[in-house]
């Protein structure tokens, strides 16, 4: 029993899955940071910006479909901002009582929020294309062009590696609970168990499936000394970029800077 | 007639397209011990898997004359005593009491019923002394049968055991076997140890591409050479 679906990469021919990984990578923090820098409420920018978004979605093949599908995601997290709408001081839109308090939302309060809902909202898409359209080993190797840390593109790598066999470990538990979970032939007795016993049971699986990990951990890293690891990690030279992927990549941040002075020349 | 378990033209793919299994049918009668031999890939585990209703395919199952169905699941999940091969998978619990009790107790029998079923499965798979210890830290064979008792104190029809003897040491190995030979209960046990099939279990199924492609009396099958090694097993 293996576990795929967990894995975003969808393999298309698309000219976004063919562009080079770093071209890729560059472009999705350098959007995703245009995003986030614009100022709020500059309305036109975020619509452009969602337009781009959406091009490209519809160039890579993922579809607009899958894409917003997963950018659900990012509604819990937006939540976050929520009281944004009433600590910003300004124009009154609407009040609220609750209880002994009196919530005010102003106008700036709402617009920000509105802005940072959407702004994410944008940003997540874009990462979802880059992990859609980029097998996730050359996302690490574009990590490790651009310069990140080779100590933390070491520990995505190996994240994402062992996060199947965990994932992997957890359904065979879940299996073999299922296995025991049986009735008795007498009507009387009814299946189940008491919801505190359920909690302490799921408690116990859980502990364990950590301290399999950890130990795991361990084998793995004894695994790696005794290939002669020391704390450093060796990659090969990677190829230089073809001068079309540079022309795309000069291009859009261009765009993308463009986009970025005019919001915070008009709206900032 | 009564069976403990019957199997009537039972076939399985997995979602993405597979075919695991291919019309398999199988009758075990009370007590009896059989072999379910076979390569890797043949088929074995997908078919143990179905027996209690984890996988579902295409086909009729009924253990202890009970079908298996979306009403009878439950029943049937308690007649079927599985043991997967990894005992770490099997036990989920930090001690090795609540372990054992995980059955009867999900099942909703009173707790001096529990107590007492606990103490019967851990006496007959000779693990007493070790009914407050944490399985995390026991050896492989101590897993093992503390895995075999996790089921047993369900009273279960029939035992269905996934290459019980993998990884085990010849002295593990060795009192495994022993224990297996001594419980008075229909067994169904998924190998690659020839040399347990011969000694324990008077039939044999081999399976292989998802089909059963013998049945019969071990001794008799064990002399067809050719049989064997066609299906990629060996003469012990």
């Amino acid at each position: 029993m293996h576990i795929h679906f967990l894995d975003p990469y969808q393999p298309r021919l698309s000219p976004v899955h063919r562009l080079d990984p770093r071209v890729k990578f560059v472009l999705a923090v350098a959007f995703i940071l245009t995003t986030a820098i614009t100022p709020p409420g500059a309305w036109p920018v975020y619509i452009l910006l969602l337009a781009i978004v959406l091009a490209v979605e519809i160039l890579s093949d993922l579809g607009v479909g899958y894409v917003l599908r997963r950018s659900m995601l990012a509604i819990p997290f937006v939540l976050a901002a929520f009281p944004v709408i009433f600590t910003l001081e300004g124009l009154t839109v609407f009040s609220l009582d609750i209880g002994p308090w009196m919530l005010t939302a102003s106008q700036p309060g709402l617009e920000r929020f509105i802005s940072i809902a959407l702004k994410s909202w944008i940003s997540v898409q874009a990462a979802i294309i880059l992990a859609g359209s980029t097998p996730f080993p050359d996302l690490l190797v574009a990590m490790r062009a651009v310069k990140v840390p080779r100590l933390l593109v070491a520990i995505f790598g190996l994240m994402w590696r062992y996060l199947f066999v965990m994932v992997d470990e957890a359904m065979r538990l879940l299996r073999a609970r299922a296995a025991r979970s049986g009735h008795a032939d007498r009507s009387d007795l009814k299946p189940g168990g008491k919801l505190v016993w359920r909690g302490r049971m799921a408690g116990g699986m859980a502990g364990s499936l950590f301290l399999r990990a950890f130990e795991r951990s361990d084998r793995i890293y004894m695994a790696m000394a005794a290939r002669g690891y020391n704390g450093e990690v060796h990659s090969f030279a990677l190829p230089s970029l073809s001068p079309a992927n540079w022309l795309v990549l000069g291009l859009s941040l261009a765009v993308l800077l463009i986009l970025l002075i005019i919001s915070i020349l008009i709206f900032g | 007639m009564y069976s403990s378990i019957e199997v009537e033209k039972l076939s399985y793919s997995y979602p993405d397209g597979h075919v695991a299994l291919r019309e398999v049918s199988l009758n075990i009668s009370p007590c009896e011990k059989v072999a379910l031999v076979g390569p890797n890939g043949a088929g074995k585990s997908t078919l143990i898997l179905n027996l209690n209703g984890i996988l579902r395919g295409q086909g009729k199952i009924s253990v202890a004359g009970l079908e298996l169905n979306e009403k009878n699941l439950g029943r049937v999940r308690a007649c079927v005593g599985l043991v997967f091969q990894s005992p770490d998978d099997q036990l989920f619990s930090p001690t090795v009491f609540e372990d054992v009790a995980f059955g009867p107790l999900y099942q909703g029998y009173p707790e001096v019923e529990v107590r007492q079923r606990v103490k019967e499965a851990l006496a007959v798979v000779g693990m007493s002394d070790y009914v407050g210890r944490v399985s995390h830290h026991l050896s492989v064979g101590e897993k093992k049968r503390i895995a075999i008792a996790t089921v047993l104190s369900m009273k279960p029809e029939l035992l269905v055991l996934d290459e019980p003897t993998a990884g085990l040491d010849p002295r593990a190995r060795r009192s495994l076997i022993n224990l297996l030979r001594e419980l008075p209960i229909t067994m169904l046990i998924s190998t690659h140890d020839m040399l347990m099939v011969r000694e324990l279990f008077p039939r044999m199924v081999i399976m292989d591409e998802g089909y059963i492609v013998a049945d019969g009396e071990t001794l008799e099958l064990m002399e067809n050479e050719a049989l064997l090694s066609a299906h990629g097993l060996e003469k012990p």
